[in-house]
């Protein structure tokens, strides 16, 4: 009983070593392939669309109501103590800082994390990535370098446009429910932001875009055993990009609370 | 020239090739047989360097393809192409960037000229005009056949064919044959073709090797491989139930 327990725990020990070893392979493929020409513009604007442009909906929508949410959420208490006015410096941080990055990151991450392996997967269970490679192309090169350029570029403008369509959606509440005006809740809003704010939450965004963009082709590309090994690897894809997320964003967190306290 | 010397890979301890040793000649076409799951695609894949050998060497114009450098590998791949045996054509785009791709990727050659390269490579295989389909609007044959014009598109030295005829009906296998022929007639290219079809490995070999238990047991000409005394080769070449290979007529019993 404990012996098979802990063979159990060894093997899987050893696979997750095995997948972080994998993981920093790829991930210095990719960084010395990103810079070797030529450049591919095409690929990345395609992915850039893909992984940028149409996650807008989604993340509009996502935002907006996250920022009705902390509007309400804050309101709550802070009528109570009479201190209705700080709700938007509250939202202003807790967005820009927090919730913008890790929220367009999880979204993106339930789409791209998903579509990639799907792709990648059923390439490599056809033979395609090995005619690619027989056609004198590197499939690093030529599949995860466009997806991880357009996810770094494209993670913090999505982080960046979230971050203003939630802090209009608190704006929302707070004006029409809770009585601020208009101005107030402006000059509220941009006294507590610095650009030390804005600058973690969109340093976090790039962690987490060219994080989705590894685990998700790297897992694309280890598939195995046809249309079983596809669904696994998506899966396994997202759920190690959320954990992988969730953990850098607390890692850079703690970075940047020492570094500028 | 292609030497295959003493190569051995092993899957999850299922020795797929045992010291397997073959020569291709220059110009010649060499047509491999063997029972389904022998390792003919295994066997295949080690000549590009899509595999690495546990022992041995692939020697492909006298340079050992596993310990070449990138770009020594990229120039070794732009002379040899390999039709996949599930045509393994790239579904995100259309027939024509599928054929053409090779020549889009690594020439710069202009796109008119490579349009009229694609055109004609489909046209060799009965397909012209089909340039702006997607692979999964085509037959099986036909994407069998769209992978043979992306082969030959990019005029390679060497052509690898997993099994090209399989799949296809017997007209368009004929001119499938007609087409290594002539390749073989006309540029002189190197063929390595893996086919269960003894009548077309008949009309385009110059050499037939038999692969049985991770080796070549017997390697000859047409008419060699025909005449044999081999019991396994006959067995296999006339398509016999009865004979020294049983494994597979056993588990059907
Ligand atoms: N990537 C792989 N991982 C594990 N085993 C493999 C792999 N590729 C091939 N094999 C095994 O190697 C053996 C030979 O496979 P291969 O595809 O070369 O057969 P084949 O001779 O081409 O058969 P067929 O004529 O049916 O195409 C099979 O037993 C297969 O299970
Ligand atoms: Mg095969």
């Amino acid at each position: 009983m404990f012996t098979l327990f802990f063979m159990d725990l060894g093997r899987k020990i050893l696979s997750f070593m095995y997948f972080f070893g994998g993981l920093a392979s790829l991930t210095a493929q990719t960084v010395y392939q990103t810079f070797k020409p030529p450049y591919k513009y095409g690929h990345i604007v395609e992915q850039c669309r893909k992984a940028g442009y149409d996650s807008l909906p989604i993340v509009s929508v996502v935002a907006l109501f996250i920022g009705f949410i902390f509007a309400l959420q804050f309101g709550y208490f802070m009528q109570r103590i009479g201190s209705e006015m700080y709700i938007a410096s509250l939202v202003a941080l807790a967005i820009v800082r927090e919730l913008g990055p890790v929220v367009t990151a999880l979204i993106v991450a339930g789409r791209v994390g998903a579509a990639n392996p799907a792709e990648l997967g059923s390439m490599q269970v056809t033979e395609q990535i090995d005619a690619l490679e027989t056609l004198a192309t590197n499939p690093v090169k030529y599949l995860v370098v466009p997806r991880f350029v357009a996810l770094s570029i494209m993670l913090p403008l999505l982080t960046l446009y979230a971050n203003i369509i939630g802090i209009l959606g608190s704006y929302l509440i707070c004006v029409v429910k809770l009585g601020t005006t208009s101005s107030m809740y402006m000059n509220m809003t941009f006294s507590a932001l610095f650009y030390k704010d804005l600058f973690t939450g969109l340093f976090k965004a790039w962690i987490f875009g060219m994080v989705i963009a590894l685990v998700s082709c790297y897992e694309g590309f280890n598939v195995q055993g046809g249309a079983v090994g596809v669904g696994k690897a998506t899966m396994r894809s997202v759920v190690f990009s959320f954990l992988m997320i969730i953990a850098a964003d607390c890692f850079i967190t703690a970075l940047f609370y020492f570094i500028f306290p | 020239m292609i030497q295959i010397q003493r190569l051995s890979k092993e899957f999850n301890n299922n020795l797929v090739l045992n010291e397997l040793s073959l020569n291709v000649q220059t110009g010649q076409t060499c047509v491999i047989i063997g029972r389904s799951g022998c390792g003919k695609s295994v066997l295949l894949k080690h000549i590009v360097g899509l595999l690495r050998p546990d022992s041995g060497k692939v020697l492909v114009q006298g340079k050992e393809v596993a310990s070449l450098k990138e770009l020594e590998l990229v120039a070794l791949r732009a002379k040899i192409s390999m039709v996949f045996q599930g045509g393994a054509l790239f579904d995100s785009m259309d027939i024509t960037k599928n054929v053409g791709f090779g020549l889009l990727e690594h020439t710069r050659m202009s796109q008119k000229e490579i349009l009229e390269r694609v055109e004609e490579s489909l046209s060799l295989v009965g397909l012209g005009g089909i340039g702006n389909l997607m692979p999964s609007e085509l037959s099986g044959g036909m994407k069998k056949r769209v992978a043979l014009a992306r082969a030959i598109c990019i005029k390679p030295e060497i052509i690898l064919y997993d099994e090209p005829t399989t799949g296809v009906d017997p007209i368009s296998g004929d001119s499938i044959n007609e087409l290594i022929r002539s390749l073989h007639d006309k540029l002189q290219v190197t063929s390595l073709v893996v086919t269960h079809d003894m009548k077309s490995a008949y009309h385009i070999a110059d050499k037939i090797a038999m692969m049985y238990k991770g080796k070549i047991i017997l390697e000859g000409t047409p008419e060699q491989i025909r005449e044999t005394t081999d019991p396994v080769v006959h067995q296999f070449i006339n398509g016999l139930s009865k004979g020294p290979i049983t494994e597979v007529v056993d588990t059907f019993k």
